[in-house]
């Protein structure tokens, strides 16, 4: 009985405890994200944006919240109810289990598994699912439509997201998320003789890749400019048309957990994820997650000025640009890459 | 042991329930669902197995590509089930022979296993300590070396077979208005504006 405890109730327990810990701080950091966004927004429109609810409108996302929950939930007549309710409970419990294995600083991940890039991959092109079966659940013609589109939308960028993390993952040599931050401790800076420092993460050795994996992310958490499953002027808010309350709010959850895992992602691929910016005393005192939060939140904020600056895509834009000059694009550098770690023998 | 038991038993069993789901629900798009859930426990017992790259590459391909296309297409279809259900007891007779075979196949497999353990290490590749060498790479150790123009044959059939539905599908219309992407960008105000200066009362 003993041997029981320590073996399977005690680590048990543990790691439930780190999942709530790690949900919770998620959460309150996607309802502060959330406030972020729309200051963001309305600071670049000459507007004040929410700032009634707490100081500076600090609690406008738990006012938010609380009036979700309180709602009625509608479920249309002709819809399939289970389906209906199965598809916002999907999108956002796929989004939220993705952090599972997502190091926010050295050693603290719930799950250090060899294959966790794939495990994101894999979870993140579920994610889709959630959406077509909001669309299809509530036999109405915009919410079909706009689920259609963004399925769509999310393969044809996954291709692209995927030979950009190929290409990482070549000049790593693992699948293991905490080796791919580890290996930027070193790279084209000191390889001129420099210093650790920030020329060392991949934004720098493959830029164009970076460029490339930022707006992919942007596409593939049908952000704006690329928002057009829920393009207002065309289908109303697309797959979410008859979604209200609670159902409702899970969508936006997932939306906006699926966002922060991108900052998360474009952060440990490409910005040395805890890796401080210098390598001096100073830098290396401030923890790890300091400096995990402060990259996602650089990357956050390019999003949020994306959304605030560009114009939405036209549809088949979109689609060209996926199709005919990302995924030409990605799959060239997947050659460059091997060609050049294999003729310098560099990894 | 005890609680992979457990999660073997909690994979399988609802593997093999929402397969019998899959052919016994009335909507067909409830069947593509379930066929995911099927999918996605198959999943989980490769992870139980140790094979956590095929796992994930099963949720990758099966589940992100394979099965949306699936629901994609079964959802656009607009079919009459009652009609289709009808006469679906004159193809029982094919279906217990596959399933027959497939059930004899089955215990040859297991069988032969039972009674001689070493006749499968005859064909296959001894398995790499994890802790050594990841699952990932014990992968490409044997694929890019030994079965390399194995690996390299099935990459053409599929883009063959890719080429052979474009080619099947793709028709060259004339005589209507198609976009050109690089005319658009490359003009100027100089070939697209002229400036006339008209005359009050005359027009152009």
């Amino acid at each position: 009985m003993d041997s029981f405890f320590s073996i399977y109730v005690w680590p048990g327990l543990i790691m439930v405890a780190q999942s709530l810990l790690l949900l919770v701080c998620l959460l309150v950091f996607i309802a502060y994200i959330l406030l972020a966004d729309r200051k963001i927004w309305a600071a670049v429109q000459l507007r004040r944006g929410p700032n009634v609810v707490g100081p500076f409108g600090l609690f406008q996302s738990f006012a938010d919240l609380l009036k979700f929950v309180f709602k009625e939930p509608v479920i249309p007549a002709g819809s399939d109810k289970a389906v209906f309710l199965l598809a916002p409970l999907v999108a956002v419990t796929l989004a939220l289990a993705t952090w599972a294995v997502v190091p926010v600083a050295d050693g603290w991940v719930i799950s250090n598994i060899n294959v966790g890039i794939l495990y994101i991959f894999a979870i993140s092109s579920l994610e889709v699912y959630g959406i077509i079966m909001g669309g299809w659940a509530s036999n109405s013609k915009y919410p079909f439509l706009g689920a259609l589109r963004s399925a769509a939308q999310m393969v044809s960028y996954e291709v692209s997201i995927g030979f950009v993390i190929v290409t990482v993952l070549l000049c790593v040599g693992s699948l293991n998320l905490t080796d791919i931050v580890n290996a930027q401790h070193d790279g084209l800076g000191t390889m001129i003789g420099l210093p650790a420092s920030f020329l060392d993460w991949h934004w720098l050795a493959l830029f164009p890749m970076f460029v490339v994996f930022f707006i992919s992310a942007l596409a593939e958490t049908n952000r704006p400019p690329f928002d057009l499953p829920e393009a207002e002027s065309e289908l109303v808010a697309g797959f979410m048309v008859e979604y209200g309350s609670t159902p409702y709010m899970m969508f936006m959850l997932g939306e906006y957990a699926a966002i922060v895992l991108m900052c998360a992602l474009t952060t440990i691929l490409f910005l040395g994820g805890w890796l401080p910016p210098v390598d001096i005393w100073i830098l290396n005192w401030v923890p790890g997650i300091i400096w995990f939060i402060l990259k996602c939140l650089l990357v956050f904020f390019m999003f949020a000025m994306v959304k605030a600056f560009v114009p939405r895509y036209r549809y088949d834009q979109l689609m060209r640009l996926g199709w005919k000059v990302f995924l030409p694009i990605s799959l060239a550098m997947v050659v460059i890459t091997a060609f050049v770690l294999k003729l310098t023998g560099w990894a | 042991m005890g609680l992979q038991a457990i999660f073997f038993y909690l994979f399988a069993f609802v593997a093999v329930a929402s397969a019998f789901m899959v052919i016994s629900a009335k909507n067909p798009v409830h069947s593509v669902l379930f066929l995911i859930l099927v999918f996605f426990n198959s999943a989980g017992l490769f992870l139980l197995t140790g094979a956590e790259f095929l796992a994930m590459i099963l949720l990758v391909v099966y589940i992100g590509a394979v099965a949306v296309l699936f629901l994609f297409v079964v959802m656009m279809l607009d079919i009459d089930f009652a009609e289709l259900r009808s006469g679906v007891l004159q193809y029982a007779p094919v279906g217990i022979l596959i399933g027959l075979i497939v059930a004899a196949e089955l215990v040859v497999v297991v069988g032969g296993s039972v009674l001689t353990p070493q006749a499968a290490k005859a064909i296959t590749m001894p398995i790499p300590n994890p802790a050594v060498r990841t699952n990932t790479a014990a992968l490409g150790d044997v694929l890019y070396t030994n079965y390399v123009y194995f690996f390299q044959l099935a990459g053409l059939v599929l883009l063959v077979a890719m080429i052979g539905a474009i080619v099947l599908t793709l028709r060259h219309r004339q005589h209507i208005k198609r976009q050109d992407i690089s005319a658009q960008v490359a003009r100027t105000p100089e070939t697209a504006v002229e400036v006339v200066k008209v005359k009050p009362g005359q027009g152009v």
